[in-house]
């Protein structure tokens, strides 16, 4: 058969039907995919309450929370409280946003952080995925520790030759932290002692 | 026969899209940091060329040649919509690792390529053993930069690591100027083994 020639008729025929059908592959895909993705982004969201937290018994998604754009997950363990993971996030990374999940102590130290979805340069700002760069936080009350990279006078050991991403990583987990003592300790440590509650406003002056 | 085993073989040395025909050279330099994003990437690209020289071949007489790179693009951007769509929903992990590059296919010059090139004017069998042999050079290309760049970069093998923690790899491999560098150095081993075998 010869090939179609370029007359005005044939172009607008070929192009639209063409994208038609395409369309209609696409759209069939999409819908067979849609459960599948949101089970796998559901699945990554329940690994990664678990990972951060200590044992609980409680169903966090369940009882999630937002705030200010943060998502809490609190956990208990026969009612009483054992944790809180905090769905975080920074626009200040070298490759624009990246998600992360910390997990907090009910006395506001970290029990553990990761990295839930970023783009920074592999090799480099990728690296904050490592726990050789995670493990130090470990334990960590930002009350007390500096949560800054070295070069800006804080307590983190960046990545090498990813500062920025370092920095962007410590901007998250203090959003984070911030968040989590104004609404769920906060209330707490006003009535166990005035210590605390400077020590946190020192650690929020940075 | 002898001429479909040369469709199918010319992709992955003669017409290596990478080390001769220096096609889709962004990807190349951009995600060949680990062997796994490499093998990944070079795949899914496989994955998209074999679809999109099929669907072109499959339409070739159907599309007016003053709107065939609109077609063909549309056919592409198809195309990689499904398999982001897919490995999104099968192989979280790998859509993690090659984010935005998984979308950039759709301006990989060397899937238009082989359709304006190849698929538009030869028959269906033909365009898909092309798209293969082409998907295959390309993986093969990128698996080995990724290779090489991670053992130097990183001191690893696919993940395993083959240095004790705590020295320090060649950085700069992991890194854009490293992959210019063992782009060039790849390619200039290439040509010499070619000249030498007559390839």
């Amino acid at each position: 058969m010869a090939k179609m020639e370029s007359t005005l008729r044939n172009m607008v025929l070929s192009l639209s039907l063409i994208s038609m059908a395409m369309v209609a592959g696409l759209g069939y895909v999409y819908k067979v995919t849609k459960g599948p993705i949101e089970m796998a982004d559901k699945q990554k969201e329940i690994t990664a309450v678990t990972e951060v937290l200590p044992p609980f018994d409680n169903d966090p998604i369940k009882q999630k929370k937002e705030i200010e754009g943060l998502t809490f997950y609190t956990a208990t363990k026969g009612g009483k409280l054992v944790g809180c993971a905090v769905k975080t996030f920074t626009t200040k990374g070298f490759a624009g946003r990246f998600d992360l999940m910390v997990g907090f102590k009910p006395d506001g130290s970290i029990k553990k952080i990761v990295v839930l979805e970023q783009k920074e340069t592999p090799g480099l700002g990728a690296k904050m995925t490592d726990s050789s760069f995670t493990k130090q936080f470990k334990d960590k009350d930002i009350a007390t520790f500096k949560l800054k990279v070295k070069k800006d006078g804080g307590q983190v050991d960046a990545i090498s030759a990813a500062t920025i991403s370092s920095r962007a990583f410590c901007d998250g987990v203090q959003k984070a932290y911030d968040l989590y003592i104004k609404n769920f300790v906060k209330s707490a440590t006003a009535v166990a002692g005035a210590s605390d509650s400077t020590a946190v406003k020192g650690g929020k002056h940075e | 026969m002898n001429k479909n085993l040369g469709y199918f073989t010319n992709g992955i040395i003669k017409e290596n899209p990478t080390f001769v025909l220096v096609l889709g050279t962004c990807p190349v330099l951009a995600i060949t940091t680990t062997g796994f994003n490499g093998f990944g990437m070079g795949m899914a690209t496989a994955i998209v060329l074999l679809l999109s020289n099929v669907m072109v071949s499959i339409l070739k007489n159907y599309i007016p040649d003053k709107v065939r790179i609109a077609v063909f693009i549309t056919i592409i951007a198809t195309n990689v919509t499904v398999v982001e769509l897919l490995m999104k929903a099968y192989t979280p992990d790998l859509y993690k690792a090659l984010g935005i590059f998984i979308p950039l296919i759709i301006v990989n010059c060397l899937v238009l390529g082989r359709a304006e090139a190849f698929a538009q004017k030869k028959g269906i069998f033909a365009s898909a053993l092309d798209a293969i042999g082409m998907g295959l050079g390309f993986t093969a290309a990128l698996t080995l930069i990724s290779i090489v760049r991670e053992i130097l970069g990183n001191g690893s093998f696919f993940t395993i690591p083959l240095i004790p923690a705590g020295s320090h790899p060649i950085l700069l491999f992991i890194l854009p100027p490293g992959a210019f560098l063992t782009f060039g150095l790849l390619f200039a081993v290439m040509n010499a083994l070619k000249r030498k075998y007559k390839l």
